[in-house]
């Protein structure tokens, strides 16, 4: 059992939480990730691992509710204990050792996983251009640590309801036709938003990491379900992953595969709400 | 005076239209009068030939006449001085090609049924189990990796001497494969627990959710203090064929789709773990996980399911009881057939399978005759799902992060006759140094490892 130390509504359905697991602490780098377990009856799902603090021996989760094993999870109160969490899994972003200039981008909750990175970078001394998209004004999560730990903060609104109006797509393109020269730019959020991040970056020949979000369950490589096509080869993104070269990879296959159980998790959902929920 | 009958006395199943719909265990078993009966079948051959087929060497004609005398107590002390979990080898043990492949009564009929027998007495004693009195506590730490049967069986014995045994097993519930894999209604998992639970009696400390090689390396667990690591991680890696189509929505590993089932209980109301409401399932292979894949598959609601097999029904390595088993729920076999390419609809998800007839040619090198495609014998199967069981292979996860831990060309640890590893205090066994092998053999290795650690630890204390 994993003790909930402290628990923070981030805003109306991100929660972060941080766990009492010393272990994972002392290993966890930037990147890496764990699978948690709320309780008996629930999934195994991956979170990244927002942040660690090895002194208290704790990481920390940040997550959007949107289905059953993550509304499972956010039902867990402070002082109550996380069934299983295991980690850290995954291969921690490796870094190329000149970068000077570099665009962390995260769109909507994966800005929690995007913060990490930019911290990471930040603290090599690199120039940290942190691109973080939301929906509207309301939803806008951790805005003072990604300022703290970036050069720039530029937050973008669709609605612009905040900061930039537009996506981030939009404003990464325009730092680089202003002549911004990343040397390296890194794409955190939903499947689309990377795919898109990769078409702006492509002519420019800039490197982009995507971290990817295949359905997992154990995270060790033994079940091949989080497979991924990247250069035409098939990778485990639990293992091998979960970032990539996102020039390489096959995200129209991902999102294919990511929707499998799309069903039978609308029908769990509406179950665990008693038949109230519609979608 | 021996019972001359040329048959087993028959065990109760269930009615396979029955079963084919349920997850609780097929094959019922014995009852006292009928175990008794079927003991009184053995010869108690003075050369013991049945013995020379059981791996562990478990002393079969003895616990036979202990069974004969209706003493079950007797029976189980002697089973248990060779064979840690014979509940569970009872049941799953490939009996045909060990034990009961070298029984005498197989010549002229059915061999004596020494895996049902071997089943009764663990069922019939568990719960009365005599109390292990361990030994004090002798001070020294020993690390299992993997809470397979390997790494439990290694763990039980090493308790037994006075270690203090720690298992860190990567899942968070520890019997490895005979949790995770093997399916309910073949081995119920009341039954595994029962035996993890007797080991934590005997003060087996199991940490559960440590993936080593990430969380702690073992080098780190020799630094806390541990002095010899046996690592039991098993051949947990899927293959898939690499043929076009494998990327497509309802192209399952085995392993996924039965850890799904098994270990994430997919097929209970009250847990969250979705899985595909297949109509039409193909299972691409023919060893025990094809079998318990395509058996699970009937269970969770196919209408159709084959089991699609390049070689032909001799060749099937599964065991024969599971084959049989399958055959009577409806499975059908579609042998001497290979996929070639997996194809889909237009939202990526799989609609059939393209297979080529084969036949078989000449013996090769290993004596079995080789499967050879038939030219221009494609066709199509509609199915909309798909389970590769084509075999696994060990984890690289510690290798990767052990210096000095040697594996051959396969990826299996490279271990000498008493199972020490090429790095010093470090030994394996299971499938991890086999590759997919067989519970006894990984309970049969785990033995020894204990041995020989026990014997190392005892040999540096006294150089110290
Ligand atoms: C390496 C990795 C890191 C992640 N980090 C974060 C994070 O920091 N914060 C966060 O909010 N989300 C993160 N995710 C996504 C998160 O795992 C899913 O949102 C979660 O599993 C959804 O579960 P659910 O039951 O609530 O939703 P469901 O209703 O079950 O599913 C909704 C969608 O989530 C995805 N999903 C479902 N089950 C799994 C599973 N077992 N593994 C992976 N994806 C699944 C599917 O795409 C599905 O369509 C990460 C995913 C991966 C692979
Ligand atoms: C579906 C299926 C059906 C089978 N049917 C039969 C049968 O009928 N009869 C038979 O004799 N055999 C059968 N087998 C084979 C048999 O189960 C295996 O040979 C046996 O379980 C091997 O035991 P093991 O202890 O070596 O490894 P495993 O049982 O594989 O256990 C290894 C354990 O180590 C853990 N682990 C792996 N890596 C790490 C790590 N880095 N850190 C911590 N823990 C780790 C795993 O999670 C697992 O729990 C079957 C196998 C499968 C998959
Ligand atoms: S352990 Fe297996 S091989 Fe040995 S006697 Fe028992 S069933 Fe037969
Ligand atoms: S070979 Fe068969 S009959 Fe002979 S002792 Fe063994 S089990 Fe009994
Ligand atoms: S999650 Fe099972 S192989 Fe990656």
């Amino acid at each position: 059992m994993f003790k909930i130390i402290r628990r923070k509504q981030l805003n109306d359905s991100v929660v972060l939480m941080d766990i009492d697991a010393p272990f994972i602490a002392k290993k966890a780098d930037a990147g890496q990730f764990v699978i948690v377990r709320a309780d008996e009856y629930s999934e195994r799902i991956p979170l990244t691992i927002a942040d660690f603090d090895r002194e208290k021996g704790t990481v920390t989760i940040i997550f959007q509710t949107i289905g059953g094993s993550t509304m499972s999870l956010a039902a867990l109160k402070e002082g109550e204990a996380i069934r299983d969490v295991v980690g850290p899994l995954g291969m921690a972003t490796e870094y190329e050792p000149n970068l000077k200039k570099v665009a962390v981008i995260g769109g909507g909750v994966g800005c929690a996983i995007a913060y990490p990175q930019a911290k990471k970078l930040h603290n090599m001394g690199v120039d940290v251009q942190l691109i973080a998209g939301f929906r509207t004004k309301d939803i806008i999560i951790l805005e003072d640590e990604m300022k703290s730990e970036s050069t720039d903060l530029h937050i973008c609104t669709d609605d612009g309801s905040y900061g930039y109006h537009g996506f981030v797509t939009d404003k990464l393109k325009e730092l680089i036709d202003a002549g911004a020269n990343f040397d390296e730019v890194i794409a955190i959020g939903p499947v689309p938003m990377m795919k898109f991040i990769c078409k702006v970056t492509e002519p420019y020949n800039i490197k982009t990491i995507v971290s990817l979000n295949p359905i997992m369950i154990d995270g060790t490589g033994m079940c091949g379900g989080c497979r991924v096509r990247v250069g035409g080869e098939i990778k485990y993104a639990c293992v091998d992953g979960p970032d990539f070269d996102g020039h390489k990879v096959d995200f129209n296959e991902l999102v294919r595969r990511n929707s499998t159980y799309n069903e039978a998790e609308k029908q769990h959902v509406c179950r665990l709400m008693g038949g109230a929920a519609n979608g | 005076m021996a019972d001359m009958r040329l048959d087993k006395v028959p065990i109760a199943e269930q009615e396979p239209e029955v079963r084919a719909k349920n997850f609780k265990e097929v094959t019922l078993g014995y009852s006292l009068e009928k175990a008794v009966r079927e003991a009184m079948r053995c010869l108690n051959c003075k050369n013991k030939p049945c013995m020379s087929g059981c791996p562990v060497g478990v002393r079969i004609p003895e616990f036979i006449a202990k069974v004969a005398e209706g003493d079950m107590e007797a029976a189980y002390e002697i089973i248990k001085t060779t064979n840690s979990l014979p509940a569970v080898c009872g049941r799953v043990c490939p009996q045909e090609n060990q034990c009961e492949g070298k029984c005498v009564r197989g010549i002229k009929g059915e061999p004596v049924g020494i895996g049902r027998l071997e089943r009764f007495v663990a069922d019939y004693m568990r719960g009365k189990e005599p109390e292990v009195v361990l030994p004090e506590p002798n001070g020294h730490k020993v690390a299992i990796i993997g809470a397979g049967p390997s790494g439990l069986t290694a763990a039980g014995d090493l308790a037994k001497l006075g270690y203090e045994v720690t298992v860190f097993e990567a899942f968070h519930t520890a019997g490895g494969v005979l949790m995770y894999g093997i399916p309910e209604f073949r081995l119920p998992k009341t039954i595994v627990q029962h035996e993890i639970d007797n080991l934590t009696k005997m003060g087996v400390k199991i940490m559960t959710n440590m993936v080593i090689g990430k969380v702690l390396s073992v080098d780190e667990l020799f630094e806390m203090g541990y002095e010899a690591v046996f690592v039991g991680s098993g051949a947990g890696l899927p293959r898939f064929m690499g043929i076009d189509g494998e990327g497509l929505i309802g192209v399952y590993s085995a392993n996924e789709y039965l850890t799904r089932i098994n270990l994430m209980k997919a097929y209970k109301k009250e847990y969250a773990t979705p899985i595909m409401k297949s109509q039409k399932v193909a299972v691409v292979g023919g060893g025990n996980v094809a079998m318990d894949a395509a058996r699970s598959a009937l269970r969770i609601g196919a209408k159709k399911v084959y089991v699609v097999y390049r070689r032909s029904l001799d060749e099937l390595p599964a065991r024969k009881e599971e084959v049989h088993h399958a055959m009577e729920e409806g499975v059908e076999f579609l042998t001497l057939n290979n996929p070639v390419e997996l194809l889909g609809d237009d939202n990526g998800r799989v609609r059939a399978m393209v297979c080529r007839k084969m036949e078989l040619g000449e013996p090769d090198e290993s004596g079995r005759r080789s499967p050879v495609a038939v030219e221009g014998s494609d066709y199509e199967l509609d199915v909309d799902t798909i389970i590769m069981a084509i075999g696994t292979s060990p984890n690289p996860l510690i290798r990767n992060t052990t210096p000095g831990l040697d594996v051959n060309k396969r990826g299996c640890l490279i271990v000498d006759d008493t199972e020490a590893t090429t790095k010093k205090g470090v030994y394996a066994g299971g499938d991890a140094v086999t590759g997919a092998a067989t519970v006894i053999l990984a309970m049969g290795a785990g033995k020894k490892a204990a041995a020989a650690i026990d014997a190392y630890i005892k040999n540096i204390s006294e150089e110290e």
